[in-house]
């Protein structure tokens, strides 16, 4: 469709799958490591995917493109929650510098 | 949505992953056998069916709110991922973590689970826990509020008024 547009769209995801990946090495504990892999990398691929999306002809993969782009929406976030759920469950600390843990066991 | 209706679904994600087909190759139609006998699997594995009255599908309106919803979602996910490399690239790393405990009214299981990938999407939040009450354990990045009512304002207000309309 159009290689320019394309190739700035990876460009952005590019730079938010960085972000993430430095944030899973700076962040102090596994919640907020967490969030930079959930929302940067979500994020990330879904810009590359789009991009992709772009930059190609071909109708069949742009709609795998667009399938991939959903799948990732949905399931990213569930599998951060299930080991959010389950480093809190099984008693993992937060960092020293949180502020509150209102978190109450069932 | 019971499990018929998942199966149908299931199915059709597949043949669209797998179109278009290379016929006369008869590769295709074992991508198909196996496709179909993984998502009956899938189905007959999944322990408890989303419950959703069927009526519900039949709602245009639902619909409508669910596209609208979409693209306020992409706008917050943006500003989310802004929000967030802006904490990671700064020297001093600008972060108040915490978990908060906030109420939303919304009660059906779909619904809910909408609601919490919501909030894991979108700034500085995490869904850490949901439960059947309505009770949500959210990770925040930055707290600005320990006040409750007003956090739960700022972490699910946002988004609870579309998705009532979509489920509920």
């Amino acid at each position: 469709m159009n290689n320019e547009i394309g190739l700035v769209i990876i460009a952005a995801g590019l730079f938010f799958e960085l972000a993430g990946c430095i944030g899973m090495v700076r962040f102090p504990d596994v919640y907020n490591r967490l969030q930079a892999g959930t929302k940067c990398v979500t994020l990330g691929v879904c810009l590359i995917l789009l991009g992709t999306l772009f930059m190609t002809d071909t109708l069949p993969l742009q709609l795998k493109a667009l399938l991939c782009i959903v799948f990732i929406l949905i399931t990213s976030p569930t599998a951060a929650h299930a080991l959010a759920r389950a480093a809190r469950v099984s008693g993992v600390k937060l960092w020293d510098g949180s502020v509150v843990d209102q978190f109450e066991k069932e | 949505m019971n499990r018929p209706v998942l199966f149908l679904l299931l199915s059709l994600f597949w043949m669209l992953l797998t179109w278009p087909p290379d016929l006369p190759d008869s590769s295709y139609l074992q991508d198909v056998g196996v496709g179909l006998v993984v998502v009956a699997l899938v189905t007959w594995m999944m322990g408890r069916p989303i419950e959703t009255p069927a009526r519900r599908w039949l709602e245009p309106k639902r619909y409508g709110w669910m596209i609208v919803y979409l693209f306020v979602l992409s706008a917050y996910v943006v500003k989310a991922n802004l929000e967030v490399a802006y904490r990671v690239f700064h020297p001093a790393m600008p972060i108040r973590p915490g978990i908060l405990k906030v109420k939303t009214r919304l009660r059906l299981p779909a619904a809910q689970t909408v609601l919490g990938n919501s909030i894991t999407l979108t700034p500085g939040t995490l869904s850490v826990d949901v439960r059947e009450d309505g009770e949500l354990m959210v990770h925040w990045i930055n707290i600005r509020t320990l006040e409750e009512e007003e956090a739960t304002r700022q972490l699910i207000g946002r988004f609870e008024w579309f998705v009532e309309r979509i489920f509920e």
